[in-house]
């Protein structure tokens, strides 16, 4: 068992349920065990590979899909509960959430809410348990933050659809069973299940990461894919329906980079503490000090507005724009945090042996995706004013 | 086949223990408690003999601990319910923190005695806050039944149990009539993972209180304090030349060798 104990200043821990915190406590012993003290995460990360065995293991544990009920093999949590697993997994890599995240709130989430029953009978069970894996085409090389001019196509073909664009940035791209497509049709944007052995589909690997190094980040490429009329999600209406994927991943983000955070932190205050410079320990001196107390106040505060969040999103009352607060105020806290703690490591701090700087490179993509820091100031700046600012 | 299982709540091992102002109690603010690492291996080990004995098995986990804050013995029973065990039994005590083990065994003994026939009763092999390793072999005596410690190993078939333990030095086996008492190494199972399903299930799963009216015994922890310095250690040489002088040093000043 490792030493970490986790963080809490504000004494959040009674305000959790047994259960939550019995879903947590078992979540952080299982990632000290399978990715940290077995040192599979640095492997993964130095390889630039996912630890794809750890697909089962997550299913085994209960850890996909864990807010869809169990009529579907799944656990029917609440979404505090979802959020502190996201918190643990987090805390062992970016990468290793991200996983879940696209499994969870990506793809088994649209499937559930957007899905006919017999899509959700055929595959959610098989993404509880690891066994299908999935992705969630969205971005295009040409339409990041803006995918409302994606020009991913599906053209009506018979009673089924054929399929054509490029998807880019997508995570599980190359090792899913199936994708989650975002296309227009002369019915607006939709999503489609696309299985990716289809003929047409392919999802070569992006290369050369500096950030989510453990986590697959893709191309999709669609060349004239047949679709069955299975493969349409049918109460898909418009790009809204794939930004309400997005507010659920957002919100297991929110909590997920204070797992980041945590271990960032936890790192950095057991070095300053062990390390002596100039006859002293490093942690004796005012200028660390003062990171840490940065590095801790942030963490805090991070803590605080995840849990809000959860206690909101549980009450049914978590708008779009809470969400975004968490995402936007969490990643840059997790940014924050993690470059201290780089810092305060020294020579140390960027090597391997220690986690700082991974948590630091991956914390980039973070920020980056689900809406980056700034599309989330435009979000929370339309929600204060009236305006909407997003095309200047 | 009936398998009871004995766990404790204890503070983390990684918890900084700091003693109360009485100088005879621990201080549990800030303190976490846990499931016994020894005893959730234990739990292991019964969900694994229960599954390989097949329908009609079932496993009994059983606490005697405090009710309030952290040192609640509920929520141990829970933590073993995670890992699968079917039912619980708390013999409520808020004493407990410096109870005598025998007291203890006695309320064990009563409550297991209670349900009626049992096939094994697993323990671990000590609890890791006071290490008094004495409950598992005075339970074995009260219930009248064969005891072994420091298994390592455990199966049972035909009405026997074959034990595995290790004993200074050498591997013992060692075969037990049913029913009987064993406690448990780290070894005896392999670590299991609440699965978050389990811990939803463990919510609904049934823990029976029962009372046992508890006695001061013969036995007062009169004093607690934390463990004495580590004294610095000392480099005699090295190489083969170091030999003669840590033989000297071991044998004379440590007083660990004798010939
Ligand atoms: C590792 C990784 C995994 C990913 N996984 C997925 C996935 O699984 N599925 C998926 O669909 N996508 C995924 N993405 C894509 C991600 O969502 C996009 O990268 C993100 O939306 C930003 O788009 P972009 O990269 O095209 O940047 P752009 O949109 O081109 O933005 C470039 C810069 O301009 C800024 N900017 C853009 N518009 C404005 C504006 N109006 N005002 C001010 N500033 C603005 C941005 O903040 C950014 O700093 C992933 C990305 C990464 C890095």
């Amino acid at each position: 068992m490792s030493e970490f104990v986790g963080a809490d200043f504000f004494e959040l821990d009674h305000l959790f349920s047994d259960e939550e915190r019995a879903i947590r406590d078992s979540a952080r012993d299982w990632v000290d065990r399978e990715l940290i003290d077995s040192r599979l995460i640095e492997e993964h990360h130095r390889a630039g590979t996912f630890p794809k065995q750890l697909a089962k293991q997550l299913g085994e544990m209960g850890y996909l899909g864990v807010t869809i009920p169990e009529e579907y093999g799944c656990a029917g949590l609440n979404y505090t509960g979802y959020g502190l697993i996201m918190q643990e997994l987090e805390r062992g890599d970016s990468g290793l959430r991200s996983f879940c995240s696209v499994q969870s709130s990506l793809c088994m989430f649209p499937i559930y809410t957007f899905g006919t029953e017999e899509q959700k009978r055929r595959y959610l069970p098989k993404m509880a348990a690891g066994e299908v894996i999935g992705c969630f085409g969205l971005s295009e090389p040409d339409h990041g933050s803006d995918p409302s001019g994606m020009e991913t196509k599906a053209t009506p073909d018979g009673d089924g659809w054929i399929l054509n664009g490029t998807k880019r940035w997508i995570t599980n791209g190359s090792i899913a069973d199936i994708a989650i497509v975002w296309a227009r049709t002369p019915d607006g944007i939709r999503g489609f299940i696309v299985p990716t052995d289809s003929p047409g589909f392919s999802a070569p690997l992006i290369p050369g990461k500096f950030s989510l190094r453990a986590s697959v980040t893709s191309e999709l490429i669609m060349e004239d894919v047949k679709l069955g009329p299975e493969a349409l999600l049918p109460e898909t209406t418009g790009l809204k329906s794939a930004l309400m994927c997005l507010s659920s991943a957002r919100f297991g983000i929110a909590w997920g980079v204070v797992g980041s955070m945590m271990a960032v932190f936890d790192e950095a205050l057991r070095y300053l503490q062990s390390r002596t410079q100039f006859d002293k320990p490093l942690a004796s001196f005012q200028l660390m000090q003062r990171k840490l107390v940065h590095m801790h106040t942030e963490l805090t505060k991070a803590q605080l507005v995840s849990y809000h969040l959860g206690r909101l999103k549980d009450a049914g009352k978590a708008k779009h724009y809470h969400i975004s607060f968490g995402k936007r105020n969490n990643c840059w806290a997790a940014r924050e945090v993690a470059k201290l703690g780089r810092e305060l490591l020294g020579a140390n701090g960027v090597c391997d042996e220690y986690q700082v700087m991974r948590h630091l490179m991956n914390i980039e993509s973070v920020y980056t995706y689900e809406g980056t820091h700034e599309i989330h100031t435009l979000v929370l700046g339309e929600h204060l004013t009236g305006f909407p600012a997003y095309r200047g | 086949m009936r398998i009871f299982v004995c766990v404790k709540a204890v503070p983390d091992t990684a918890a900084r223990i700091k003693v109360d102002k009485d100088g005879s109690h621990i201080d549990p603010s800030g303190v976490k408690f846990v499931l016994g690492p020894y005893d959730a291996r234990a739990v292991a080990k019964a969900i694994s003999l229960k599954e390989a004995a097949g329908d009609g098995a079932e496993v009994i986990a059983v606490s005697a601990g405090g009710t309030k804050g952290e040192r609640d013995a509920k929520k141990r029973l829970k933590d073993a319910l995670a890992l699968g065990a079917d039912r619980g039994i708390l013999i409520p005590d808020d004493g407990c923190e410096n109870r005598d083990p025998l007291e203890v065994a006695k309320a064990l003994a009563a409550a297991i005695k209670a349900e009626g026939e049992f096939s094994l009763v697993l323990l671990g092999r000590t609890a890791v806050d006071d290490q008094a390793m004495s409950v598992g072999p005075m339970l074995g005596a009260l219930l009248g039944a064969p005891c072994v410690t420091d298994a390592v190993g455990l199966e049972i078939a035909g009405g026997k149990a074959t034990v595995t333990r290790a004993a200074e030095g050498r591997q013992q086996t060692v075969e037990l009539t049913l029913p009987a008492v064993v406690s448990g190494q780290r070894d005896l199972a392999e670590e299991k993972y609440p699965k978050l399903k389990e811990i939803l299930k463990a919510g609904k799963k049934p823990i029976a209180d029962f009372a046992y009216a508890w006695t001061d015994g013969g036995y007062t922890v009169t004093a607690l304090e934390p463990p004495p310095e580590p004294v610095a250690g000392k480099i005699v040489g090295e190489g083969p030349d170091a030999v003669p002088e840590l033989f000297n040093l071991l044998q004379n000043e440590a007083k660990k060798l004798s010939f």
